[in-house]
C-alpha cells in the first residue's frame, strides 16, 4: 500500500519539465532555426564548409570559457574576470618565453599556475565576504586590466608582445594547441577538439560524479546543501578556479597560435561568456543549467558572427541581435523559474 | 486514534528496538539555554528512548524549538548536559550531529528545487564507483537504492527524475524522512512537520513517522495539533515558558486532557476565569 499518492506529474505543465531537465534544448532549437535562417538569407552560402569553418572558429574560444561560466553559474555565481583573464594569460606566457628565454612548456605552466591562483583569490574572496560574486570579479577584471597592459609594458616597452615562435618548445605546444587540419579556407584547428573535449568532461562532470551533484545543489538551495554536508564553499572556489584555467587555455592557445599578443585582449569578452551560458539554458540564478546548453550559446555566436555579413547585412548588427537573444533567454529562464517557484508553493 | 491502536503498533516493533529502549538513546540533564537576560529554556531532564514518538508540545515561545535546536547541534546549551547511549556528547554542528544518527527534519525542507529526486535523496552523500579519475555517482543504485527506502517507508513519489519542485508538501516530508532513515537516524527530530499540510498529507506524513519509530528511531516531534499529536506520541512532554512542566505517557491520557494540556493548562483556567468575570 502506498501511502503518499502521487497526483499526476505534480502542477507543473510538461514544457516546465522537459525545460528543467533538458534546459539546453532551447539553445539546440534556436541554433537549428538560425542556422537554416542564414543559409535561406545567404541563399545556401551558409552552409559551405570554408563558412562552416569560420562558425566554427569564432565559436571555440567562447565555448571553451562559456562551459566553465556555465557551471560556476549553475553553482550561483559569476566571473567577470574571465575576459581579461585570456589577456593575463597570453601576456604572461608572452614575457616569460620572449623577455624571459623560458622554455615555452615552463611558462605554460607557470602562466596555468598564476591563472589558477588568480581563480582561487576571487573564490576564496567571495566564500570569505560573502559579498557578490559580480562586485568581487568585476575588481578583479580592473586589477587585471591595468595590470596586464602595465606589466606586459613595463617587460617589452610595448603592450604588444611579439615572437613568440622563437621560443624554445614552440613547435611542440603548436601541435597540441594550434594545428590546423585541411587547407584554408576549409581549415579546422585543433582547439575544436578541445572545445569538445572538454565540453564532453564537463557534461560527465556535472550529471555523472558526486561534484556534478554539488555544484547543482550549492546553486539550488545552498543553506539546505551546507546542511546535509555538500562542501559549498569548495564547490565555488574550485569553480572560480575552472573558469580561470578555461581562460588560461584560451590565452594561451591564441599567443601560439598567432606568435604574438595583444595585453589587453579580452576585455567585453567576459559577457559574451555570460550570455552563451544563459542562452544556453543556464539560470542566473543558479540551480539548473548543462555542459552542453553554453556551448551550443557559444555556437550560436559564431553563427549570428558570420551569418549577418553572409546575409548581407552590416556586421553591427551582430551586436544588437546577441542583445536580443540575451533578453529572450533570460525572459525564457524566468518563466520557467517563476514555473518552479509556484508549483513549489502550490 | 486510541492507544490500544498506538500500542499495537508498537508491538511490531522489532526486537532489536525493545531491547535498545532500556537504554534511551538520547538523554539530556539540566538543559537550559539563555539569550542575554532571557531564560528561554531552564532545567530540562529527558530520556528519549528507541523506538518512542515523543511529542513536544506547549504554547508559543514556550522554548520547544529552542530544545530540539539543542538535540541537533543548532545551538549549544548554556547549562546542562546531552548524553549520547549514555556517555556526556557535545555537538558542535548540525553536521556532527548528523553523524552520530541524529537527524533533524526542518520545515523549511532541505531540497534543491530544481534538481531530481534522487539527487536530492543523495544530497551531501552520493554513492560513488570506479576509481582514481573514473569514479562516478553510481546513478542506477542512487536511484535504486532511493525508490527500496520510499518503499520500506510506503512512499511512493513516482519517476525519480522528476524535479523536487514538482513534489507536493507531504511528499517532500516524506523523501525527507525517507533520507533520515536511509543515514541510520537514531534520532529523528521534526519541527511542526504537518503544519502546512492538508488533513490526508498530515495523516500521511503521521503514519511516516509512526512507521520510523516500529524501525527502532526515537522521533521527537514539535506540533501544535493535539489531535496529530494524540494520534502519533507515545509520550508527551509540555513546556511553559522555558520550563517543562508535563512528562507524561499516551496511557495516562485522553484527547481532551492532551487537548487542554497544550492550551496551556491552568491557564485555560484563569482565561476562562477572566472571560466570566469580564
Ligand atoms: N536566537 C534567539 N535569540 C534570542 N531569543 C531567542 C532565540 N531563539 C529563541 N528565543 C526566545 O526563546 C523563547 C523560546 O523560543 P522557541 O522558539 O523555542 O519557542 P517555541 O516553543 O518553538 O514557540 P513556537 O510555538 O512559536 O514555535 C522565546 O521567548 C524566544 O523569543
Ligand atoms: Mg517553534
Amino acid at each position: 500500500m502506498s501511502l503518499l499518492q502521487l497526483p499526476a506529474f505534480g502542477k507543473a505543465r510538461p514544457w516546465v519539465r522537459t525545460a528543467v531537465l533538458r534546459p539546453e534544448l532551447g539553445s539546440l532549437v534556436a541554433a537549428v532555426l538560425l542556422l537554416t535562417f542564414f543559409s535561406i538569407a545567404s541563399s545556401g552560402a551558409m552552409l559551405e564548409i570554408p563558412t562552416l569553418a569560420r562558425v566554427l572558429d569564432t565559436a571555440w574560444p567562447y565555448g571553451i570559457i562559456a562551459v566553465a561560466v556555465g557551471l560556476l553559474m549553475i553553482s550561483g555565481e559569476f566571473d567577470l574576470s574571465t575576459g581579461v583573464m585570456v589577456g593575463t594569460a597570453g601576456a604572461l606566457l608572452g614575457v616569460m618565453a620572449t623577455e624571459w628565454g623560458m622554455n615555452l612548456w615552463l611558462a605554460l605552466l607557470l602562466s596555468l599556475l598564476i591563472c589558477l591562483g588568480l581563480g582561487l583569490w576571487n573564490g576564496l574572496l567571495v566564500v570569505w565576504t560573502g559579498l557578490p560574486s559580480f562586485v568581487i570579479t568585476l575588481g578583479t577584471f580592473f586589477g587585471l586590466r591595468g595590470a596586464n597592459v602595465a606589466l606586459s609594458k613595463y617587460f617589452t616597452g610595448d603592450a604588444l608582445i611579439e615572437n613568440i615562435d622563437e621560443a624554445a618548445g614552440f613547435d611542440s605546444l603548436h601541435a597540441i594547441v594550434a594545428t590546423v587540419f585541411g587547407t584554408a579556407p576549409s581549415d579546422f584547428r585543433v582547439s575544436l577538439l578541445w572545445w569538445g573535449g572538454f565540453t564532453l568532461i564537463a557534461t560527465w562532470i556535472l550529471w555523472r560524479t558526486k561534484i556534478g551533484n554539488w555544484i547543482f545543489a550549492t546553486g539550488g538551495d545552498r543553506e539546505a546543501a551546507r546542511a546535509v554536508g555538500v562542501p559549498v564553499n569548495g564547490t565555488k572556489v574550485g569553480l572560480f578556479m575552472l573558469t580561470a584555467g578555461a581562460a588560461w587555455f584560451v590565452g594561451v592557445s591564441n599567443a601560439v597560435r598567432y606568435t604574438s599578443v595583444q595585453a589587453g585582449q579580452g576585455v567585453g569578452a567576459e559577457f559574451f561568456y555570460i550570455i552563451a551560458a544563459v542562452v544556453g539554458g543556464c539560470a542566473m540564478s543558479g540551480g539548473r543549467g548543462s555542459a552542453i546548453g553554453p556551448a551550443i550559446g557559444a555556437l550560436i555566436w559564431g553563427i549570428a558572427f558570420v551569418g549577418i555579413p553572409h546575409a548581407g547585412w552590416n556586421s553591427d548588427w551582430r551586436w544588437a541581435f546577441y542583445g536580443v537573444l540575451l533578453l529572450l533567454a533570460t525572459l525564457i529562464n524566468h518563466i520557467v523559474g517563476e514555473r518552479v517557484r509556484t508549483a513549489r508553493s502550490g | 486514534m486510541t492507544t490500544e491502536q498506538v500500542s499495537a503498533a508498537e508491538s511490531d516493533s522489532s526486537a532489536v528496538a525493545e531491547q535498545a529502549s532500556d537504554v534511551p538513546v538520547l538523554e539530556v540533564r539540566g538543559l537550559g539555554r539563555q539569550f542575554g537576560s532571557v531564560v528561554a529554556l531552564q532545567d530540562v531532564d529527558v530520556a528519549l528512548r528507541a523506538g518512542e514518538v515523543t511529542c513536544v508540545v506547549g504554547d508559543n515561545g514556550a522554548g520547544k524549538s529552542v530544545f530540539i535546536k539543542m538535540l541537533c547541534g543548532l545551538i549549544r546549551p548554556s547549562e546542562g548536559e546531552i548524553l549520547l547511549d549514555g556517555r556526556v556528547t557535545e555537538f558542535a554542528s548540525p553536521r556532527q550531529a548528523r553523524s552520530q544518527g541524529i537527524v533533524a527534519v526542518y520545515q523549511d525542507l532541505a531540497l534543491a528545487p530544481m534538481m531530481s529526486l534522487w539527487r536530492n535523496f543523495f544530497m551531501g552523500g552520493e554513492p560513488v564507483k570506479g576509481w582514481g579519475i573514473f569514479q562516478r555517482f553510481d546513478v542506477g543504485y542512487a536511484k535504486e537504492a532511493m525508490q527500496r527506502e520510499l518503499e520500506k517507508l510506503g512512499v511512493n513519489l513516482g519517476d525519480p527524475d522528476r524535479a523536487a519542485h514538482t513534489l507536493s508538501g507531504g511528499e517532500r516530508q516524506g523523501l525527507a524522512i525517507a533520507r533520515a532513515m536511509y543515514y541510520g537516524a537514531r534520532v529523528l527530530i521534526l519541527d511542526e512537520p504537518t503544519s502546512a499540510l492538508g488533513v490526508r498529507q498530515s495523516g500521511a506524513v503521521l503514519r511516516l513517522i509512526r512507521r520510523a519509530a516500529q524501525r527502532g528511531t526515537a522521533v521527537v516531534l514539535v506540533t501544535p495539533k493535539p489531535q496529530h499529536a494524540f494520534w502519533v506520541g507515545d509520550r508527551f512532554l509540555v513546556f511553559q515558558r522555558g520550563r517543562l512542566i508535563e512528562d507524561r505517557r499516551s496511557e495516562t491520557l485522553t484527547l481532551e486532557s492532551l487537548s487542554y494540556l497544550m492550551a496551556g493548562g491552568g491557564e485555560v483556567d484563569e482565561l476562562e476565569t477572566a472571560i466570566a468575570t469580564a
